[in-house]
């Protein structure tokens, strides 16, 4: 079979469809968007009738997969790095509920924060929770691994961690597909019923054999195809990889030939056999990880008393940020290499809000409301409209967790902030936001906050949002009062109109909502072409 | 045979269409290829850049080394400039000269073009308007493609095929209308090739 050009991303899809997967399930975030997005427009997952639509958030995500797990058959659940911090408590809980059906979690961290609030390593998580770990090396191995993540998965009844990072999931390499793919499986119920019950009885018995399965866990790592020790005649050395910095390190050697020994690990927990036999080889070891040093610090010891671990914690490699070859180069020693210097007149290019945004108009009528305040009251939240924070709008004032606009303004009006704003996207609105305002409801709490309705999770790449024409109605039910829900339109010849409307919820004394509504330009582009795309198909 | 190319541009420039073209030609003739592309927040509107690597035997890193980079080519002057430290001292940059300017303190072009043309390797091309002389500025990336050709260890006709294949669907005028947009930048290098 010819190989298909396949990015990270789309390799772990189409290795779930081969897989026989009968669901898949996320909240979009770069960089795992586009796993989801590769089996929505598969035709092949189509015909098998997958389940792939959007979910609320990741919690949401992580709890539908487990179900499908229950009911015995296959589920993913894939979220950045961030979401796997929302979908914490299923997640842990369902190492102690264990599977029925092949479950995979898949989060994809983005180091050097591309496009994310943080660097956070979700390795930690997978071990956190005692969880099996796999971080593929290449595009074919992120293929591969998700079927034997699920083998791995039924073999052990334990919902299994597929973790990526941002060159993995980004990156398009050839993919050879399996001649065989496997059937989905029939709904079949846990033989105990009660498996996913955890009343403490239970669950302390659960995770007693959770914690038994761990020396199994490390036999299968230790005998993983994925985990490969590679002799080197020169034992001065010893380099462990992690994930893709394996490419990193061969990038340096053109011949293909390192003369260290070399551990390269894709499996966790740790193979501990492989990791003593390096150690008594050779007389100090190198450790390469894309993201945190969690192998070099477990190696390393707080004591640090065993032979010399070198890595990111002593400074070998930077503490941060994510590995490239020249790091990598530098950190074995050999000579860096750069090019010319980039020109002085070259100035930087930041993102920024297209022109004709929506949010634009919202931001420009928001800044002439609060005019005459104090500046710092605006609570933000994320999505294209964090880019508000930039010049020239420089509209708003804090940017931390997804909901957490509504929650902080509540906050900071408690602390006596009167007016405080909360600024957030439909998507987020529904992904993290109504429980915030069911609290600001609870307290009357003097906060104004705006719903930017573009009618798409903008942000992300235009996918469906949640809500799509109830956000109104989500606040009357919720208490929101009818008088102090404001719906307008972002357009410049309305920005009189706009700012009284905000002025006047401004001065209410209790939590007002507006609504600015008008669909982002991207999606309405998006939607004329998608229809002259289809007239013209008709017509051909 | 192995290239490492950066591809260059403002979001929403269409980078992609460019390493879309130069894929299909590699995998057609055998060759390994590793491609990384940007996606996330850098579209809207900011700097991005793709490492596109293609080479016979296996590719191991899915980055370029800095100072490695047999070619960069950019859709914009800026942005190429901005990948010279990936350049290798043997390199080439093939860049348009049109700029893009969303930002308020775009630099001044002729100074752009100024140190454009420092560069030991470089050729410059006014895609747009060959484009539009061609019948559509839509081409401009085939164009710059194009002056790029020589240089990427693939075949033209490999390219010219590429293009067939992936603007089948959308006709055979405007297959042509590419294919002559290739052809007019590979001409343009020939004559316009600063060493
Ligand atoms: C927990 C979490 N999940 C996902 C993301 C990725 N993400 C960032 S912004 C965004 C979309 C926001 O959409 P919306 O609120 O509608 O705003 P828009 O971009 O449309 O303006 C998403 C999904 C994230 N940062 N954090
Ligand atoms: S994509 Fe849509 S919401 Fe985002 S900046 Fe552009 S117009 Fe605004």
């Amino acid at each position: 079979m010819q190989k298909l050009l396949l990015l990270g991303d789309e390799a772990i899809a189409q290795g779930a469809i081969d897989a026989g997967l009968s669901g898949i399930y996320a909240y979009p975030g770069t960089p795992s968007t586009e796993i989801t997005e590769y089996v929505q427009h598969s035709k092949e997952a189509q015909q098998k009738g997958i389940r792939c639509s959007w979910s609320t958030n990741e919690k949401t995500a992580m709890e539908a997969a487990l179900g499908m797990s229950y009911a015995g058959k296959r589920a993913m659940v894939c979220m950045k790095h961030v979401g796997l911090n929302v979908a914490a408590d299923p997640f842990i809980n369902s190492a102690i509920t264990g599977a029925n059906g092949g479950m995979i979690i898949v989060s994809a961290d983005d180091p050097s924060m591309h496009s994310s609030q943080n660097e956070q390593d979700s390795r930690f998580f997978g071990k956190f929770a005692m969880m099996p770990i796999l971080e593929p090396s290449n595009q074919q191995e992120a293929y591969d691994m998700v079927h034997y993540g699920f083998e791995l998965s039924e073999k052990y009844m334990i919902p299994v961690l597929m973790r990526i990072t941002t060159r993995m999931a980004h990156s398009r390499a050839g993919v050879s597909r399996k001649s065989e793919t496997r059937k989905q499986n029939e709904m079949k119920l846990p033989t105990d019923l009660r498996q996913f019950v955890l009343l403490p009885a239970i669950a302390r018995r659960r995770y007693k054999g959770l914690l038994s399965n761990q020396e199994l866990f490390e036999m299968e790592s230790e005998k993983s195809v994925f985990n490969n020790y590679i002799d080197g005649a020169d034992k001065k050395m010893g380099i462990i990889t992690t994930g893709i910095a394996f490419n990193y390190l061969m990038e340096n050697y053109p011949e293909r030939v390192i003369p260290n020994p070399v551990l390269k690990i894709d499996q966790y927990p740790i193979p501990r056999k492989l990791v003593e036999k390096l150690y008594n080889e050779c007389d100090e070891l190198l450790i390469l990880e894309e993201g945190y040093p969690l192998v070099e610090d477990m190696l390393k010891g707080f004591m640090a008393n065993g032979k010399k671990i070198k890595g990111r914690l002593d400074g070998t490699v930077p503490r941060d940020g994510e590995l490239n070859p020249n790091i990598v180069a530098v950190a074995l020693g050999m000579t860096d290499t750069i090019g010319a210097d980039v020109p002085g007149n070259v100035v930087s290019r930041p993102p920024a809000l297209c022109t004709g945004c929506p949010h634009t108009d919202s931001y420009l009528a928001l800044n002439e409301a609060l005019i005459k305040l104090e500046p710092g009251r605006v609570f933000a939240d994320i999505g294209c409209y964090t880019l508000g924070a930039l010049k020239p709008l420089e509209a708003i004032n804090t940017c931390v967790d997804m909901g957490a606009s509504i929650t902080m303004a509540k906050g900071a009006a408690d602390a006596g902030l009167v007016p405080a704003v909360a600024v957030i996207g439909d998507s987020t609105f529904t992904h993290s936001g109504i429980t915030g305002l069911i609290d600001a409801v609870n307290d009357k709490s003097p906060i104004t906050v705006l719903i930017l309705d573009n009618g798409t999770t903008a942000m992300t790449g235009g996918q469906n949002s949640a809500a799509q024409g109830r956000i109104e109605s989500i606040c009357r039910g919720i208490g929101v009062e009818e008088e102090h829900i404001r719906i307008l339109k972002p357009l410049r010849k309305n920005h009189e109109e706009n700012t009284q409307i905000m002025m006047e919820e401004l001065a209410y004394n209790g939590v007002s909502v507006i609504i600015p509504r008008r669909e982002c330009i991207v999606a309405i582009d998006k939607r004329v072409r998608a229809k002259a795309k289809i007239k013209a198909e008709d017509q051909a | 045979m192995k290239k490492d190319i950066i591809l260059a541009g403002v979001g929403g420039q269409g980078i992609l269409s460019i390493a879309a073209i130069i894929g299909s030609a590699a995998l057609d003739m055998g060759l390994y290829l590793k491609q990384s592309e940007v996606h996330g927040m850098a579209q809207r509107g900011g700097d991005v850049s793709s490492n596109l690597r293609i080479g016979d035997k296996e590719i191991a890193s899915d980055l370029i080394a800095k100072g490695k980079a047999d070619i960069v080519i950019s859709v914009e002057p800026m942005e190429g400039l901005r990948y010279l430290p990936m350049l290798s001292s043997e390199g080439w940059l093939i860049t348009n000269s049109t700029p893009f300017k969303n930002i308020p303190n775009y630099p001044e072009i002729d100074d752009l073009y100024t140190e454009i043309a420092k560069v030991h390797r470089h050729v410059m091309i006014d895609a747009e308007g060959i484009a539009k002389e061609l019948g559509t500025a839509k081409a401009a990336n085939v164009v710059i493609l194009g002056a790029a050709s020589a240089h990427l260890g693939i075949s033209f006709e490999s390219l010219e095929n590429a293009i067939r294949r992936i603007f089948a669907k959308k006709g055979d005028a405007v297959v042509e209308l590419n294919i002559n947009a290739l052809k007019a930048g590979r001409d343009f290098a020939e004559k316009n090739s600063h060493l």
